[in-house]
């Protein structure tokens, strides 16, 4: 499994912000998912009803999990493939390098996949001798630079096209020194040369699947590169890796969820490739793999059905809510320290890892409300970050000094006489120390809070209170 | 056994057992009925406007479509096409049955094989099963007679559709293939594989700068075969009057 950095979370955070890299990539980027997104939405009038067309198929989906999990295991095997029902990550590495070994491989080419990222699939087959090839354009530099995707979407969203010519320059050592990129297309070009000898070596392909469909047994992927396809045609073995909450009931309801999708994601109305695939090669078909097998994973989901955090297991991966974060886009995917960044992973993290090493990251937000807003499955992100941080409050490990002004805090709102006098005293001691200035740029008690921003001073006029008892008063005259 | 605790731990959490038997009978009649959800009302359009629907969705997304009356201009189109892109005239052909029909004598220079495709090859010919003019996108279910490596190995892909095989709404190809397709291997109507290709392949890893030509084909060309009267453009034919489709667009003062 991917270690963990989330509890430096804090630290992580500042060096990305001091990152002169990483702030230029975030600035390049800034902008170009929201606006395409918002076209592409704007092209669609029906949208926000197909957002609760996809929020109901999902939760019907969930409240019938096992039923419809049986119905596509059925499908599967009758269309020849195989499925390898795996209820922790460990299981699931296991079963993958058992295929793969069974298989003979010795190069295993990759589609990007946010559950192999999960389940360390990569180094685990390195371990055991099996060269895994990451195809996705994004995924084959990072695993270049040995890195993490910083984005579930657009995994080399950190990097800068200099970083790119500097890597292909570092590593490719067997094409000219001198050879010039131009152009980005340049950069592309070489890749799409080298991993086409990957594919025609590969033995196993793996790939990750956004969807299983319980009508047919069919589990579907969606890319632009067109890697994800030659991954799975060309070895003689597909595998896809999915976790339990990706399957949905039929071809309709994977549909209406296929039109939010690439519309939230990149903006597109449909992404260049999706496919469906459905058991092994047929007897008289030219290509395609002999062998199918999807491998299942429960990874921490089921613990997640009958609680608060439920409605997170509707996500579909598109991204939107990191794209539309400000946290997110001042400090990037890796500060979040897992595999998972942004709002989404805010409330996944802890829920598959655990909250004790993840605390910090349900205050990771500024609950502007702008990631619910965009979800195409319309989950409650600041309502579940909420939760989190009421129960890392009551399992006491918040930093004693903040429960203790939590505690006064609660104290006084539990008596209102004694919150409204002590608010009063407060607002007026802060106008008399404030007057003339406007802003405090640093308080008592109060340095995390203006470290970052400066508290205005309060305005004559007394609190909320006092000035709305006056203004009914006026009104009622 | 995994299958067991698994599905033991889902029902811990949905706080059940298993469903009870009519629970279970009313979702396997969902299975069988697949209800169909909301559709965008942007492909209920009469015929000859679900066309040009279809080709302005992909020209939209870079690829490009040529019209010819019927299966007898294909060979002149694509020698056009590929000299035009300066590409040679070699070709990878769809073993498919329509297309020995093709007077590809006409053409002699062209020269093609019917097989599945080699990394070798710059120029693949596809056969069209479906295209849905909601997104401009080509559906293309493999079979003996159009093998997957086709939409993948050549640079250049071209596709010959007939205009009748294009639908509004992918919910209209799924009932069609439904209808018309057998797999023999699991007794059902899903092939292997079925690619939706919108487009020619690209990548935005770089800058969220988008670059076409990724691992796929960088040229996607869509030969249409005017084989639908009623598909016609306005004014090339008799068309017949358009029909008021469930859902479509109100007609001014409805
Ligand atoms: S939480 Fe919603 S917006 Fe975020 S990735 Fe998941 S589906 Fe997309």
């Amino acid at each position: 499994m991917v270690a963990i950095t989330s509890p430096a979370f804090k630290e992580n955070a500042a060096r990305a912000l001091a990152d002169p890299g990483l702030q230029k990539a975030l600035g390049t980027a800034k902008g170009a998912f929201l606006q395409r997104r918002a076209q592409a939405v704007a092209n669609l009038p029906e949208f926000e009803r197909l957002r609760e067309i996809g929020r109901d198929i999902k939760n019907h989906t969930l409240a019938n999990l096992d039923f419809y999990l049986d119905a596509y295991e059925a499908k599967v095997l009758a269309a020849g493939g195989m499925v390898h029902w795996c209820s922790t990550p460990d299981d699931a590495r296991a079963v993958v390098l058992e295929i793969c070994r069974k298989a003979g491989a010795k190069t295993v080419t990759k589609g990007k996949s946010m559950i192999s990222e999960e389940l360390g699939i990569n180094a685990h087959l390195e371990a055991n001798g099996i060269r895994p090839v990451e195809t996705d354009l994004g995924e084959y530099i990072l695993q270049l630079r040995q890195e993490h995707p910083s984005h579930i979407i657009a995994p080399a969203f950190h990097l800068n096209r200099e970083d790119w010519e500097a890597d292909f320059r570092r590593l490719h050592t067997d094409l000219p020194a001198d050879r010039v990129f131009a152009e980005r297309r340049d950069i592309l070009a070489e890749a799409r040369t080298k991993l086409r000898e990957k594919f025609l070596q590969a033995d196993v392909g793996i790939t990750g699947a956004n969807f299983l469909i319980a009508e047919t047994g069919s589990s579907v992927i969606v890319t632009n590169e067109g890697n994800g396809d030659l991954t799975q045609t060309l070895p003689r073995v597909h595998i896809a890796l999915a976790s339990i909450e990706k399957v949905v009931p039929t071809l309709e309801d994977a549909t209406s969820l296929l039109r939010l999708l690439a519309r939230s994601a990149t903006g597109q109305d449909f992404s260049v490739y999706t496919t469906f695939s459905t058991g092994a090669r047929r007897e008289a078909d030219l290509d395609g793999p002999e062998e199918y097998h999807v491998v299942l994973i429960d990874g921490g989901r089921s613990n997640m059905l009958g609680t608060d955090f439920q409605e997170m297991l509707r996500c579909i991966r598109c991204a939107a809510c990191m794209n539309h974060c400000p946290v997110y886009g001042a400090v990037g995917g890796h500060a979040y320290g897992w595999v998972y960044p942004g709002p989404m992973g805010s409330v996944l993290t802890p829920s598959l890892v655990g909250i004790d090493k993840t605390g910090l990251l349900p205050n990771a937000s500024t609950f502007c409300g702008r990631c619910e807003s965009v979800c195409p499955v319309k989950i409650p992100l600041p309502k579940l970050m909420r939760h989190w941080r009421e129960r890392e409050f009551e399992r006491h490990l918040t930093p004693t000094a903040q429960r203790s002004n939590l505690n006064l805090w609660a104290w006084f709102a539990r008596r209102p006489n004694a919150y409204r006098w002590a608010t009063r005293a407060a607002i007026g001691a802060l106008g008399l120390l404030g007057r003339g200035k406007g802003a405090f740029r640093s308080l008592p008690l109060a340095g995390g809070w203006t470290e970052g921003r400066d508290l205005p001073a309060p305005e004559p006029g007394g609190t909320f209170m006092a000035r709305y008892a006056r203004q009914q008063r006026g009104a009622r005259r | 056994m995994t299958k067991e605790a698994i599905l033991g731990a889902i029902r811990r959490g949905l706080k059940r057992g298993p469903l009870p038997a009519e629970q279970q009978a009313m979702l396997a009649g969902r299975l069988a009925t697949h209800p169909r959800h909301l559709i965008p009302a942007r492909s209920r359009l009469p015929r000859p406007d679900q066309v040009a629907l279809f080709i302005r969705n992909v020209e939209k997304e870079f690829g490009t479509v040529e019209r010819v009356p019927d299966l007898a201009g294909v060979p002149a189109a694509l020698a056009e096409y590929l000299a035009a892109q300066n590409l040679p005239s070699r070709f990878v052909m769809a073993p498919h049955p329509e297309f020995e029909g093709i007077p590809w004598a006409d053409r002699p220079l062209l020269e093609f094989e019917r097989r599945r495709a080699e990394a070798t090859d710059q120029v693949s010919l596809q056969h069209g099963w479906a295209a849905v003019a909601e997104t401009g996108t080509l559906m293309l279910p493999s079979a003996p007679g159009r093998p997957t490596t086709l939409n993948l190995l050549a640079e250049t892909e071209v596709v010959v559709l007939r205009a009748s095989a294009i639908v509004g709404a992918y919910e209209e190809a799924w009932d069609r293939l439904r209808a018309e397709n057998q797999d023999a291997r699991s007794g059902g109507f899903m092939p292997r594989n079925i690619m939706f290709v919108t487009g020619p392949s690209r990548s935005a890893d770089i800058e969220q700068t988008l670059e076409l030509g990724a691992h796929g084909p960088r040229r996607l060309h869509v030969i249409l075969v005017d084989d639908d009267l009623a598909a016609l453009p306005m004014g090339d034919a008799v068309a017949p009057p358009p029909v008021a489709l469930p859902g479509g667009p109100a007609a001014p003062g409805d």
